[in-house]
């Protein structure tokens, strides 16, 4: 039998060091058992035998540097996912918010724009959309060109109503969007306060104050270093008693800058800065 | 077996029961830590690391959370919808990407996982499924010196998760869920 493509973890480092060189990338601290097997997986992908044969493509040829890029990273997002985090939204943390005149929200690795459209949504419906600014970050270029267009396969919008309803929605959720062939598009009126720009969370600073920080299922893919310094980036980044929401099994309590929050809500990992 | 150092458990279809009674036969103080990796469902409320305490007689079972250091006597079940993951240094890292064979957690994406980290120090069994996730995991766990083991297909509810890591893997150990037991019981020497 042939043996399964693979690379080392010399290799990798050299992958590793290539990407930051030639394009300014630094995946030097994200987690290393999900970065190798993203590896794998764009090298079984791209038909790369080899790992030499990966680092010639990507010394050599811009274009598959993009693609890998889009590849590497994990674009993997739902609408409404885990509908018990969007419940606790909408029921304690929305009504805090409801007192600021503007509301600044930082989607903090929003691949392809899901979570922010429910946002957005839990936004209308709490009556507080047209005072809010959605930010919504990502490093993938690619993914935030498909975010703009506000574009999400039909085909998981059962499963994205279904998860609506569990959060504690009550309208009809095709109100929300357009269905057309494949797809459906959300209106426009609900992505209007949202603003698409490209950040970084390994390399990129602080670029304006926030009431809510949502930063989901990003910083698994780090490692303990750079998870630190992505919640003092955080930290920073939060008005006085701001809030900052994780994902469900995402947890404060390994991270230095856990002092600097307290917990809201365990269960769904929503944390609050302390003044 | 000397020398083990994790336990690794993959199960669909069918392998509740099993997973069940495999961890009632756990050795008192095991030295070892252990994985359940089992397919179910998403964005539902689930209490399955509740099930499976309440028939494990005083174990630690829990949903780990991201970069959680293991620990040996623990049983850790993979949370809903992320892949789990092992790290050099030991410690637990999710994974959130595209689901393997419709499966999110993936066996496959695990067990991969253990055999790079555990290498000849793993032992991963994977019983009742009705799809081919745990086979390639297997044939990683066998390359990399660990040990293979796959509940006899004709003891499992459903069969072909089973069958298609023996069509996989020749050098996969077939046992009953019993022998399963037994075995495990060995792995306190």
């Amino acid at each position: 039998m042939i043996a399964p493509i693979h690379i080392s973890a010399e290799d990798l480092e050299e992958v590793v060091h290539l990407v930051r060189r030639q394009y300014g990338y630094d995946f030097g601290d994200y987690a290393r058992a999900s970065l190798q097997r993203r590896v794998i997986r764009c090298m079984q992908k791209a038909g790369c035998l080899t790992a030499f044969e990966l680092k010639y493509q990507l010394t050599n040829d811009d274009r598959f540097f993009a693609w890998f890029i889009e590849s590497l990273t994990v674009n993997v997002t739902e609408m409404f996912r885990d509908p018990a985090f969007y419940k606790e939204l909408r029921n304690n943390v929305l009504p805090k918010l409801a007192s600021y005149p503007i509301l600044k929200i930082w989607h903090a690795g929003c691949s392809t724009g899901e979570e922010v459209f429910s946002m957005a949504i839990l936004l209308h419906e709490a009556g507080l959309l047209n005072r809010a600014r959605l930010y919504a970050t990502d490093l993938n270029p690619a993914n935030l060109e498909r975010a703009r267009q506000g574009i999400v396969p039909l085909q998981n919008m059962k499963e994205y109503t279904s998860n609506y309803i569990q959060s504690g929605g009550t309208n009809d959720f095709s109100s929300y969007y357009t269905a057309r062939y494949e797809n459906a598009i959300i209106h426009k009126e609900y992505r209007k306060n949202i603003v698409f720009a490209t950040h970084n969370l390994a390399t990129d600073q602080v670029f304006n104050e926030f009431q809510l920080v949502c930063c989901r299922n990003v910083l698994i893919y780090f490692n303990r270093e750079l998870q630190n310094r992505v919640m003092t980036l955080f930290s920073n980044s939060l008005a006085p008693l701001g809030y900052l929401a994780l994902g469900m099994k995402e947890s404060l309590l390994f991270s230095e800058a856990r002092d600097q929050f307290e917990v809201v809500s365990p269960a769904v990992r929503i944390y609050r800065s302390k003044l | 077996m000397t020398g083990c150092k994790v336990v690794a458990i993959g199960g669909s279809a069918g392998s509740i029961p099993v997973v069940a009674a495999l961890l009632q036969a756990l050795p008192a103080n095991f030295p070892f830590a252990v994985f359940v990796v089992l397919h179910r469902l998403k964005n539902v409320t689930s209490s399955m690391d509740t099930i499976l305490t309440s028939k494990g007689r005083g174990l630690v079972i829990g949903e780990p959370d991201d970069k959680e250091a293991i620990l040996a006597q623990r049983v850790y079940l993979a949370p809903q919808n992320y892949h789990l993951l092992i790290e050099a240094d030991r410690t637990i890292s999710l994974d959130y990407s595209e689901p393997v064979h419709y499966s999110r957690p993936s066996i496959d994406v695990t067990f991969e996982s253990i055999a790079m980290a555990y290498a000849g120090s793993a032992v991963a069994i994977l019983l009742s499924g009705a799809n081919q996730d745990g086979a390639d995991g297997l044939l990683a766990i066998v390359r990399q010196g660990g040990v293979a083991i796959v509940q006899d297909p004709a003891t499992a509810e459903y069969p072909v998760m089973p069958q298609a890591a023996i069509n996989r893997n020749k050098n996969v150990v077939i046992l009953t869920p019993e022998h399963i037991a037994s075995f495990l019981h060995t792995l306190n020497d």
